[in-house]
Order: C-alpha cells, then sequence, then structure tokens
C-alpha cells in the first residue's frame, strides 16, 4: 500500500495548492521516491496550472449510470420511485407517465434491483474527466475534472482515486476546500493529513469544523499556518490547547502572493518561505511518511 | 425583493468580506450564509438565534451483527463501496461511505441492515445589525449539503418577501458542485469575487459557464486587485470581452484582517479607507 499524504483545509485560498505543489516539487527533486500529486478538488481543480511543461499523457471521461425508464415494458407500479431515497422518480401510473430526473440520480442500482418489469435500463452521462500528466521521469500529475453543471463531484473524486496506479509508493492528495462528502472521499484511506489554515478568526474557525472531522475519522493530521504574520494569536492559542502538531509556519510574502497569482511557485522562492516548505519536507520525513 | 448571490469559484478570495461589507452598507436587508460547509459570515454579524430548526440529512445504514449472517450480498449491491469486512471479519458499513440509498437494507435476507436519519445539521434564523440572517451548522462530513443550503435559502426568501425587504444577499460556498448550483439556482444576480490570479481566473471561467447555463447576470469585484495588477489586466480585458461588468477593484489591504479580528466589516472599521470607498460604490450599482 502506497503512502498517501492528504493537503486540506476546511476554509478556501488558505494555501493548499501552494503546500501540495511545493511538496510534490520538493519529493520530485530529491528523487528518493517516485510520487504522484492527485488534484482532487474537482470542482476547481488547478495544480496543473503551476506546471506548464507537463505532457498530458491520456484523458479518460467519467461517467455515472444513469437509469431510464422504458414505458412501454414498464407496468407502472411505483415500487422505483419508492425505492429511491433521492426523490429521483416521478411515476404518474393514470397517465402512464415515468420518468427518472438524472440531476437527483445517485446511481445507486436501488431501482434497477427494485423494478420487476425489467423496464428499467443504464445509460452512461458524462460527469467529469481524468487526467494524467507526466512531470520529469516517471512523477505525474493525475487530475479531476468535474463537468460544469454537474453536482456530482464526489462520485468524480472516488472515481479518480480508483484510477491511482497500486505500483505508486507515495502520493499527495489535494483536497477541496469545506468538510462535507467531497473532503471525506478525498481522505479517506490516506496515511496522513496536512491542514493548512490562517491565523485569521475564519481561519480558526473552519479548521475547528476541520478539526472535529479529523476527529471523527481518526488519521494523524498536523497543521500549517499560512500568511503566519497576517492576523493574530487565538489560533496558536487554540492549538496548544488541543495539542495539535504545528508542521511548520509560512510568512506572508507580496513578491511570492504575486508569484503565485501569475502561477509562477518555484521560480524565486523567497528564503524564509522556502525554509517553510522544507520544515513540512523535514517533518513528514521524522514521521517516516517520506523517505 | 431581489437576491444576490455572492460566489467566487476558488476558494478564499473574499467573498465573506465582501458579503460582509455590502451587509452593513445597505439598509431593508435579509441574508443569508449559503456556504454551509465553512460558514464564517457569523463571526462578523454576531447573530442573536432565534429559531433553531434540525436538517435531516441523508439515511446512514448499519448492521446489526446479531442477525448478520454473512452472506455478503449488501456488499455485492453496494455501489460506494461502503460495506466491508472490518478487522474482526465481521461486514460493517463505513457510515462516511455511505449514501443512504437503503439499497442494502432492502435486499439483505436476514434483515439485519437498519438505517437512520443522521441530525447532525442544524439551521437557524438568527437577527444581526444588519438584518434577519439564516445559516446553518453541518455536521463533519454530512453529505445533502446542497440540500441544506436550499433550506436556508428557501426561508431567507420567504422572510425577505414577507418583510417587503428590497434585497437578500447570498453568500456562497467555492466551487462548481452540489452546494455551489443550488446556492444560484434561481438568484437574480450572481456577484463573483476574483482575485488577479491565473488560479482565479481559470475557475471564474468554470464558474462563469455554470452561471450562464443558468441564464443569471454576473457582474465582478476585483479583490486585491494590486497583488498583481498585469494579472489583474487580464482579467479585465477577459470579462470585457464576456461583457461581464467590473463594479469595483479593492486593493490589498492589511486592515480587512484588523477588521475580521475585530469582529467588524472593513466598511465598519475603516469607513475612509480606499476598500470601503469602492464596496460603498459597489453597492449603490447593486441597489434594485
Amino acid at each position: 500500500m502506497s503512502i498517501r499524504i492528504a493537503v486540506a483545509s476546511g476554509k478556501g485560498g488558505t494555501g493548499k495548492t501552494t503546500v501540495a505543489t511545493n511538496l510534490f516539487r520538493s519529493i520530485k527533486r530529491e528523487k528518493a521516491k517516485h510520487v504522484l500529486l492527485v488534484d482532487c478538488d474537482v470542482e476547481e481543480p488547478n495544480d496543473i496550472l503551476f506546471f506548464p511543461q507537463a505532457q498530458k499523457v491520456s484523458r479518460t471521461s467519467i461517467s455515472q449510470e444513469i437509469p431510464t425508464i422504458d414505458t412501454n415494458s414498464c407496468t407502472f407500479c411505483r415500487l422505483c420511485a419508492e425505492w429511491c431515497e433521492f426523490n429521483a422518480i416521478l411515476v404518474i401510473p393514470p397517465a402512464e407517465f415515468a420518468e427518472i430526473n438524472p440531476s437527483l440520480c445517485h446511481s445507486c442500482g436501488a431501482c434497477l434491483v427494485a423494478c420487476p418489469a425489467e423496464a428499467i435500463q443504464v445509460q452512461n452521462d458524462p460527469i467529469g474527466t481524468i487526467t494524467r500528466y507526466q512531470e520529469q521521469g516517471k512523477d505525474g500529475i493525475l487530475e479531476g475534472r468535474l463537468k460544469i453543471g454537474s453536482a456530482m463531484q464526489t462520485m468524480v473524486i472516488r472515481s479518480l482515486k480508483q484510477a491511482i496506479p497500486a505500483s505508486e509508493e507515495l502520493v499527495i492528495l489535494d483536497a477541496p476546500p469545506g468538510t462535507s462528502c467531497p473532503v471525506v472521499e478525498t481522505i479517506s484511506g490516506a496515511s496522513y493529513v496536512i491542514l493548512v489554515t490562517e491565523p485569521t478568526p475564519f481561519g480558526l474557525h473552519d479548521l475547528k469544523l476541520m478539526l472535529a472531522l479529523m476527529r471523527e475519522i481518526a488519521i494523524p493530521f498536523g497543521v500549517v499556518i499560512n500568511k503566519a504574520n497576517l492576523g493574530n494569536q487565538d489560533l496558536y492559542h487554540y492549538l496548544k490547547e488541543e495539542k495539535v502538531e504545528i508542521l511548520s509556519e509560512i510568512p506572508f510574502s507580496r513578491s511570492y502572493a504575486s508569484q503565485y497569482a501569475r502561477a509562477d511557485l518555484f521560480t524565486e522562492i523567497p528564503h524564509e518561505v522556502l525554509e517553510a516548505h522544507q520544515k513540512i519536507v523535514d517533518k513528514l520525513k521524522a514521521k517516516k511518511l517520506i523517505p | 425583493m431581489k437576491e444576490i448571490t455572492i460566489i467566487s469559484g476558488k476558494g478564499g478570495t473574499g467573498k465573506t468580506t465582501v458579503t460582509a461589507a455590502l451587509a452593513t452598507t445597505g439598509k431593508n436587508l435579509v441574508l443569508c450564509d449559503g456556504d454551509v460547509d465553512a460558514a464564517d459570515l457569523h463571526l462578523i454579524l454576531e447573530p442573536q438565534i432565534m429559531e433553531t430548526f434540525v436538517f435531516e440529512g441523508a439515511w446512514v445504514a448499519s448492521i446489526n451483527q446479531d442477525l448478520c449472517a454473512q452472506c455478503g450480498i449488501c456488499s455485492e449491491y453496494c455501489r460506494y463501496d461502503a460495506i466491508n469486512m472490518d478487522d474482526s471479519g465481521m461486514r460493517s458499513i463505513d457510515p462516511f461511505k455511505c449514501e443512504g440509498c437503503r439499497l442494502c437494507e432492502r435486499i439483505c435476507p436476514s434483515r439485519a441492515i437498519h438505517s437512520e436519519k443522521s441530525n447532525n445539521n442544524s439551521w437557524f434564523i438568527s437577527a444581526t445589525r444588519a438584518g434577519i440572517m439564516t445559516h446553518a451548522l453541518m455536521g463533519p462530513g454530512e453529505e445533502n449539503s446542497g440540500k441544506l443550503v436550499a433550506q436556508v435559502r428557501r426561508k431567507a426568501r420567504e422572510i425577505a418577501r414577507e418583510r417587503e425587504a428590497s434585497m437578500l444577499l447570498t453568500d456562497g460556498p467555492p466551487g462548481t458542485g452540489c452546494a455551489a448550483i443550488s446556492s444560484i439556482t434561481g438568484t437574480d444576480q450572481v456577484l463573483l469575487v476574483m482575485e488577479p490570479s491565473k488560479s482565479s481566473l481559470h475557475d471564474a471561467q468554470r464558474v462563469i459557464e455554470l452561471v450562464e447555463q443558468f441564464n443569471i447576470p454576473i457582474s465582478v469585484i476585483i479583490n486585491k486587485w494590486d497583488i498583481d495588477s498585469e494579472m489583474a489586466s487580464k482579467i479585465e480585458l477577459f470579462l470585457q470581452e464576456h461583457s461581464i461588468p467590473v463594479l469595483g477593484k479593492l486593493p490589498f489591504d492589511e486592515s480587512v484582517v484588523e477588521a475580521m479580528i475585530k469582529g467588524k466589516t472593513i466598511t465598519e472599521y475603516a469607513p475612509e479607507s480606499e476598500s470601503s470607498r469602492v464596496l460603498r460604490a459597489v453597492w449603490s450599482q447593486l441597489m434594485p
């Protein structure tokens, strides 16, 4: 089983992608192990923006099985509608009407089992893509991308994780923001989670939500404080009280923020920022998560 | 009554900061925190909760080990890979993976599976200094955030109509998925908060495509525009090509964080600042 390190945050825009891509680059440079960066923020994937040289190797379409009802064989018994917990099926027997709303369907397969008349068939509806990029040697980036208009982000993340080759020794998972099901899908099975936050009231509040989730799913984690010089001490007090490990503090640097803006994270990393990212690598090495 | 939903695509561009500032600038408003996953608006607007409701989440199935015959049929049928053998050799259901379809419960020949609705989510109607606000608290790892967003918005619209409010401001979630879709469905206008970065532009392009599918008018605020003025110009050009108006450009302003720490909006904390001036100008353009 490969080692999987997830980078998550609760609050958006705290620096998940910056931490994940810097970690990927550091490990890649040391060449001690092959590493795969997986962009699980499928609603807004942008890891690849920071690796303009990466070569696209393959793109596959992910689809969702959407059932359709053949009203010629349907007996309008309504059992499928009764079994559907997502209210996706409407059957009106007097009107001989039976239809499935694909935007509500979770593809659970219950209606297929329920139907006594074999009147339900499935067709594949695209919900997103998985793209594999090559970044020097064997190291790669795997990106999930939700089709615009689709609400099935968690399903795309599930397919994306299934697409990670078993041979990958070290995997970095860049999570979406938030604390609900897409985040759980991303971090489940991870060996370790890096939580990126900032020392502001919003950063602290959303980190508290994230900590509640971490304790429920019981995965070891540590915190990276980004923009460490913007804000106040409340976050530090809280982390001390909760006995949460601080992996590193990344100072806010206006020049690095401007580099980020141009998606140019690696040409000129300010010394103090580089040191802060190196500290994350060192801490993960000490934990034997990376060689 | 006009509803404006504030979204961003990319997280952390300043949705909540903008929403809170507009909320304390305008009069006769109703507010809705539609970012139920990581709700922060209450940190600034300090709501006094008037009514609390439990939001019934999805079903979660569990196996009664005394009745389970270990036949494995449930595992075969589960599309979510939620039912697996645990260390002790018993089958159990991972509540985080379970989507609540109840198929396992219906097909179990031993009737060993039972589902319960999660009641880990609550939502509230509150009073704030900027007006009545609806907001929610989601349990960690919960599903159906889209439905919870729809719930707080439905109530906010109802209150706004009852009180003949001039406007409903909805603070939306990041992304383009179920929560984002739920926050814009049926709204009157989308205000997109961007920052001058390639990531923000990339994410905004996706979210604009989504909003256009719903035929909702969009306008933009560029936050921290001076972090990279070249990228800011690129973004303005892009928006111009798409006939999307830029209502204002906010500078990078450390007093925004100071205001947040004081529990104030930027327009309350530093009313004479450039940021506040821009936000008041944005507000006058949004007024119905």
